[in-house]
């Protein structure tokens, strides 16, 4: 909802637009909160198997693509993180690290990145399913009302102009320099930035819940074309961990850009829907 | 920070303290903040309600669907024995050294002609063969071919009684000095694919799968394919076996009973 003009009061050279509707705020609201315990949860889970596979099965004395784990040459210890042939190690953060009471811990993910914090499977899968519903109705509810309301056709929409490779070009150019849009132009999310919310809205996020639910030994009984798409069981697992990752990156950016574009107007924005902008010189 | 882990330069200490420092800021509501939740009893009975939801829908939605069945060709070339690989019982060591020939499997509970079945009797009855994807609750997955009868068939003979809500198989085994056990309610108990299982991969079931007999519950996690099984019991509630809550793992350690995802 990049600035439709409800509400708009003008103050000298400025005024104030309605930037996100409530019900792009509650759900972003409610996706933080959501994505922050499956992320933990999620790397709770992977350290009760810390490999990764492609295909439809997958165990210990088949090949991983990626693993994380700690081996020992000599005396020395040491965690390492392998994707195919290539180990880096990672003592201290990943694989081999100290807990909260200074105990040497062999898991994948440390103590301060999980959910719940001590090792249990259970439990974290219990956090994991349970806000995976908040997750996937919360996406579905948004979507639809951003469908009705015309959220996305308005705002998402990347229209055949934007397409244009100049444009794009223009708007990474702006954005490596540091340029934000001011005035009337801030109304409008640019290019890459619808870009990285439709990949958020139709990709990573839709991409998360059916690679979940492709794990799913009962889903795939009923939607066996769910996994078979995917590639496999162990390729779904495989793509969640990826996917999962494309949200944390997607994180870190979002963050860098808030900082850097103005992190007291945007808080604002995201918490009361409200955002100053400057009129344009005439 | 103890020797082993640390670093040879001053660098990696201060990227380190960084990396944490800046996690703890991210993650210091969650870490504390749901450690602390899940104590009060009020969240942590919301969350594990959640089971009856998944419960719910993947019964809805999956009504008596068949698990994926594959070929030959996509078996594990390896199958990962996970849980009890042996049992140190006495009574079942002898048998294993019989090849089981005086061993039989008890069918009692709510059941009009409890029944001792012998590893013949089972394989006299009409056998179902099946390669299915065994998904352990860890994440891993392994693809076998299994062979047994259908548990419905076994149920039939015995005459279950209106009254029964459950099947609880109990093992040979113990897990950690405790013995295991699983259950099972009637929906998956008459599925098609939930078999008694003495044959894997075309050779009777190997000690550290769980021979003689082990149960197949396809569209649920490893966990509740219960292995060295001894005794079948129908019951109406599984409120006074053992724990409680339907199974070893359900018990000891607050994983669901209902494992289908």
């Amino acid at each position: 909802m990049a600035g439709t003009k409800v509400q708009e009061s003008e103050q000298g050279g400025s005024r104030v637009i309605l930037r996100h509707r409530l019900s792009t705020r509650l759900w972003h609201a409610l996706n933080a909160l959501t994505l922050l315990v499956l992320l933990m949860s999620g790397l709770m889970i992977f350290n009760a198997h810390p490999r990764l596979y492609w295909g439809e099965y997958g165990a210990n004395y088949d090949a991983s693509w990626l693993k994380v784990s700690s081996a020992r040459i000599g005396a020395r210890e040491f965690g390492f993180v392998q994707v195919a042939n290539f180990r880096v190690e990672t003592t201290g953060a990943l694989g081999l690290w100290e807990d909260q009471d200074g105990r040497l811990q062999r898991r994948a993910f440390p103590y301060w990145m999980t959910l719940p914090s001590r090792y249990s499977l259970a439990l974290a899968r219990i956090w994991h399913l349970a806000f995976a519903w908040g997750l996937a109705l919360g996406l579905l509810g948004y979507l639809l009302w951003s469908l009705l309301n015309g959220h996305l056709r308005r705002d998402i929409h990347i229209a055949r102009k934007e397409w244009h490779p100049r444009a794009i070009w223009r708007d990474v150019t702006a954005h490596a320099r540091l340029r934000f849009p001011r005035g009337e132009a801030a109304r409008h999310y640019s290019v890459l930035q619808k870009l990285a919310y439709a990949s958020v809205l139709f990709i990573l996020l839709p991409g998360m819940i059916a690679t979940g639910l492709a794990m799913s030994p009962g889903t795939d009984a009923w939607a066996p074309l769910l996994t078979q798409a995917v590639g496999g069981r162990q390729t779904a697992r495989s793509l969640h961990f990826v996917f999962a990752f494309g949200l944390v990156l997607f994180f870190g950016v979002h963050m860098a850009m808030v900082v850097l574009a103005g992190p007291i107007k945007h808080l604002r924005a995201i918490v009361t829907g409200r955002m100053r902008i400057e009129k344009e010189p005439s | 920070m103890s020797r082993i882990l640390r670093p040879r330069g001053g660098l990696a200490v201060s990227r380190r303290g960084l990396l944490r420092g800046g996690a703890v800021a991210v993650g210091g509501f969650a870490l504390s903040g749901c450690d602390d939740l899940w104590r009060a009893d009020a969240a942590k009975g919301v969350l594990t309600r959640a089971e009856g939801l998944h419960r719910w829908s993947q019964r809805a939605l999956g009504g008596e669907a068949l698990a994926r069945e594959y070929t030959r060709a996509d078996l594990s070339p390896r199958f990962r024995a996970n849980g009890s690989r042996g049992v140190a019982d006495a009574a079942y060591r002898r048998q294993l050294g019989e090849g089981f020939a005086g061993w039989t499997l008890r069918v009692e509970g709510l059941v009009a002609r409890p029944l001792d079945l012998s590893l013949a009797a089972l394989k006299d009855l009409p056998q179902r063969s099946q390669i299915t994807r065994h998904d352990c609750v860890e994440g891993w997955s392994a693809i076998g071919q299994w062979r047994g009868p259908q548990l419905r068939g076994v149920l039939r003979l015995a005459g279950l009684s209106e009254q029964a809500r459950y099947i609880v198989f109990h093992c040979a085994d113990l897990y950690h000095g405790r013995p295991y056990y699983e259950s099972i309610d009637l929906a998956d108990a008459f599925h098609p694919q939930t078999i008694l299982a003495w044959q894997m991969n075309g050779a009777p079931l190997e000690e550290a799968h769980g021979a003689p007999l082990r149960l197949r519950v396809e569209r649920q996690l490893g966990y509740k394919h219960a292995k060295f099984v001894t005794r079948i019991v129908a019951v109406d509630s599984l409120q006074d076996v053992y724990g409680g809550k339907g199974g070893y793992w359900e018990d000891v350690g607050d994983y669901a009973w209902y494992a289908g995802i």
